[in-house]
C-alpha cells in the first residue's frame, strides 16, 4: 500500500469554532483506488472533515493536497471540477425533476452560464445518463419525477449524480441510513464496483456494512484520529474499544 | 393529436398565441386610442412582472427595487427625447436656449458633460439596456457572491430603490427632481403624440414584450432554465455539482433588469414623461404584486396580471381613490395566502384538469366507434379514460 499513488493528503488539518476545535491537527492520506472508511461516535468531527475538503467550511490551519494541488483555498464550485464528489447525508436530490433531468444536469459540460444557455443534450450525455441509471438501477425510472423515488433509490440517484461526474473522489455521508437489508446489501455492491477506477471516503455507523465495503478504517474521535488500518486490527484496539465500540 | 399540434402544446405556445391574440387584436379592435394608450402603460409593467417570474419564480430570488431598473431605461429613454425637444429654436426664451427647461430653471448654464451622448439615439438605446444591466450586475456581484439571499437581499434592493429615488429628486437640475423629466415630444423628428404615433407604439411595445416573453421562455427550456429551478430547491447540491450558483443568479437578476429597462423606455416613450414615482419602494412593490397576482411561475400569467391589476386600480381609483391602497394591500395578502401560484395556478389546477378530462373524453369517444371490441370490454372503460387524461 505504501508504494500507491497518493490522492488525498491532509496535514495539520485544524478547525475551530469560537474557540472549539471540531477538527485537531489532523492527518489523513487516501490512496488511489482505495475506499476509506471514517467511523466514530457522533461529535466526533466526521461530517466537518468532509465539509473540509469539499470547501463547505474553511479551515482554520492545515493543508488539503488534492492530486497535488492545495484545496483549501478553492471555492467548492473549483473543488468539484477538481474531481471532488460530494453525497450528503440526507438525500439531496432535485425533487421536481425527472430521474433524466437529475443525471442530465449534473453532466460536467455547461458549467457556465452561457455554457448552460447553449447546452444541448448530445446523444454522448444520453449514452452516458443511460450507463449510469444502469449501475445505480434506475433505467426503468428514468422518466418518473425524483420525488416519487423510494428513499432508497434517492440515495442511489444521488450517488448517480456523482458518478455522472467521473469523480476521482468521492465522498459519501451515511450512504444506507435508511435503508432496507435489500438495499445495503445493492449498495455494497455499488459502492464496491464504482470504486474501481476511483478513491473513496465513506462515513459509515454500520459496522457490518463497513466490514463489508473497507479497504481500510479510521477511526476518529474528538476531532482527532483515534486509530487507523484494517478493520479486525481497529476492532482489536483497546483504545477504540474504550470510546466507542464498547458503549 | 397531430405532431405538430403536440409540439405546439407541449410549448405552451397555445397560452402565448391567445395573450398575442388578445394584445395584438382584441385591444386594438375594441378600445380606443386613449384607452389603448393606457393598455399600452400596463403592458410596459409586464415587462417588470416576466422579469420577475425569472427572478422570483425560477430563481427563488424575491426583489423588491425592480422600479429602479424600470426607472434607470425609462430615464435613459427621456433623456435622449428631452434634449430631441429642447432645441434652442424651441427653447429661445429660457436664458439659456439648447438645454432642458429644467436645467434652466435650476440656474444650469451648459448642459452636463454625462448629457452629452444621450443626443444620440443609437447611445440612447444602448444605455437603456446596459445602465441597469450594469447596476444588477454590480449590486448582484456583491451580495450573491457574499451568499446574501432571502429576505435581506430583497431588502437591500429596496434600500436600492429608496436611496435612487431620493438621489433623483434631490439632484433637480440634473434630473428634473420630482416632476421627472416632461414634456417630451418627439423621436428623430416624428411626434410621439399623436393618436397614430401612440398606435404604433401600442404595437412595438406589444411585439416586443411577446418577444421577451419567447426570450425567456428559452431560456426556462435552457440548462439554465432547469439550473435555476434546482438551485431554488436545493442550492447545495447544485452547487457542489460543480456550478457557481452565484453567477447564474447574477445572470438572472441581470435579465430581470434588462427586461424592466425595456419596459420603461416603452413607458417613456408613450406616455411621454418619466419621473420618480416609478423609481421608489411603492411602484417596485406594486409590480411584485403584478406578477404574484399573476402567477410567479407563468409568465403568460404575469402579463394578465399586470392587466387586471391596473385595470382594477385605474377603476378603483376613479371611484374609490382613499380605499385603493387598502385594496391594493389586501389583493396581495389574499393571493399569497389563497393562491400562492396566482391565476395561473388556478388556471392550472382546475381549469386545465378539466379540459384535459374533456378532450380525452371526446377522444375515447371519437376512438371507441371504429373500436368495437375495446369499447365492448365493459361498461366502465367511458369513465376510465378521464383518469388517463388527467396523467397524462
Amino acid at each position: 500500500m505504501s508504494k500507491a499513488e497518493l490522492v488525498l493528503s491532509i496535514e495539520d488539518l485544524t478547525v475551530s469554532f469560537d474557540g472549539f476545535k471540531a477538527i485537531d491537527a489532523l492527518n489523513l492520506y487516501v490512496d488511489k483506488g482505495e475506499l476509506r472508511v471514517i467511523i466514530g461516535p457522533n461529535g466526533a468531527g466526521k461530517t466537518t472533515l468532509l465539509d473540509l475538503i469539499c470547501g463547505k467550511t474553511k479551515a482554520s490551519a492545515g493543508r488539503i493536497r488534492f492530486r497535488d494541488q492545495e484545496m483549501t483555498k478553492l471555492n467548492e464550485h473549483e473543488i468539484v471540477r477538481c474531481g471532488i464528489g460530494r453525497k450528503f447525508q440526507t438525500p439531496s436530490i432535485y425533487e421536481n425533476l425527472s430521474v433524466f433531468k437529475n443525471l442530465e444536469v449534473s453532466y460536467p459540460s455547461g458549467r457556465g452560464v452561457f455554457g448552460a444557455l447553449a447546452f444541448r443534450c448530445t446523444d454522448e450525455i444520453r449514452a452516458r445518463v443511460d450507463e449510469v441509471a444502469g449501475e445505480i438501477g434506475l433505467r426503468e425510472h428514468l422518466t418518473m419525477e425524483a420525488g416519487l423515488l423510494s428513499h432508497g433509490q434517492k440515495q442511489w440517484l444521488e450517488i448517480g449524480m456523482l458518478l455522472m461526474q467521473d469523480p476521482e473522489l468521492l465522498m459519501l455521508d451515511e450512504p444506507i441510513a435508511g435503508m432496507s437489508v435489500r438495499e445495503r446489501e445493492l449498495t455494497a455492491e455499488l459502492l464496491e464496483r464504482i470504486c474501481r477506477n476511483r478513491s473513496m471516503i465513506v462515513i459509515e455507523h454500520d459496522m457490518e456494512f463497513v466490514k463489508r465495503i473497507a479497504h481500510k478504517v479510521t477511526v476518529m474521535h474528538q476531532g482527532k484520529i483515534l486509530a487507523e488500518g484494517p478493520m479486525e486490527r481497529v476492532q482489536a484496539d483497546p483504545k477504540v474499544i474504550d470510546v466507542y465500540l464498547g458503549h | 393529436m397531430n405532431p405538430a399540434a403536440r409540439w405546439f402544446s407541449q410549448r405552451g405556445l397555445g397560452s402565448l398565441a391567445l395573450l398575442a391574440l388578445v394584445i395584438l387584436v382584441v385591444f386594438p379592435l375594441t378600445l380606443d386610442v386613449f384607452r389603448l394608450n393606457l393598455v399600452g402603460k400596463y403592458l410596459t409593467y409586464g415587462f417588470v412582472a416576466i422579469g420577475l417570474v425569472m427572478l422570483w419564480g425560477y430563481g427563488g430570488v424575491l426583489s423588491l427595487g425592480q422600479g429602479v431598473f424600470f426607472g434607470l431605461g425609462g430615464y435613459c429613454m427621456a433623456m435622449f427625447l428631452k434634449l430631441e425637444a429642447s432645441d434652442p429654436e424651441s427653447t429661445k426664451i429660457q436664458s439659456t436656449p439648447g438645454i432642458p427647461d429644467f436645467m434652466d430653471w435650476n440656474q444650469l448654464t451648459a448642459l452636463p458633460v454625462w448629457w452629452e451622448p444621450f443626443r444620440h439615439l443609437p447611445f440612447a438605446l444602448f444605455a437603456v439596456i446596459a445602465v441597469p444591466t450594469l447596476l444588477a450586475f454590480v449590486i448582484g456581484f456583491a451580495m450573491f457572491k457574499r451568499r446574501v439571499g432571502g429576505v435581506y437581499f430583497a431588502i437591500i434592493t429596496q434600500a436600492v430603490a429608496l436611496i435612487l429615488s431620493v438621489l433623483i429628486i434631490g439632484q433637480q437640475g440634473y434630473t428634473g427632481g420630482v416632476n421627472g423629466i416632461t414634456d417630451l415630444k418627439t423621436l428623430l423628428g416624428w411626434d410621439i403624440r399623436t393618436e397614430s404615433a401612440r398606435t404604433i407604439l401600442y404595437f412595438v411595445n406589444a411585439v416586443l414584450l411577446i418577444g421577451a416573453i419567447v426570450l425567456c421562455r428559452w431560456v426556462q427550456d435552457s440548462k439554465l432554465g432547469t439550473l435555476l429551478l434546482a438551485m431554488r430547491d436545493k442550492e447545495d447540491r447544485v452547487r457542489f455539482s460543480g456550478y457557481d450558483v452565484s453567477m447564474f443568479k447574477v445572470f438572472v437578476f441581470c435579465l430581470a433588469a434588462a427586461l424592466s429597462a425595456v419596459g420603461g423606455a416603452m413607458f417613456a416613450l408613450q406616455v411621454g414623461f418619466m419621473s420618480p414615482s416609478f423609481v421608489g419602494i411603492v411602484p417596485s412593490i406594486e409590480m411584485v404584486i403584478f406578477a404574484a397576482v399573476g402567477g410567479r411561475m407563468s409568465l403568460v400569467g404575469a402579463v394578465y396580471g399586470t392587466l387586471l391589476v391596473n385595470f382594477g386600480k385605474t377603476y378603483f381609483s376613479e371611484s374609490f381613490p382613499e380605499l385603493w391602497l387598502f385594496l391594493m394591500a389586501a389583493l396581495f395578502i389574499g393571493v399569497v395566502m389563497a393562491f400562492p401560484d396566482g391565476l395561473a395556478g388556478l388556471y392550472e389546477r382546475h381549469v386545465k384538469p378539466r379540459l384535459a378530462r374533456r378532450s380525452a373524453a371526446a377522444r375515447a369517444a371519437a376512438a371507441s366507434a371504429p373500436a368495437g371490441p375495446a369499447a365492448a370490454a365493459g361498461g366502465g372503460t367511458s369513465a376510465k379514460p378521464a383518469i388517463g387524461g388527467q396523467s397524462a
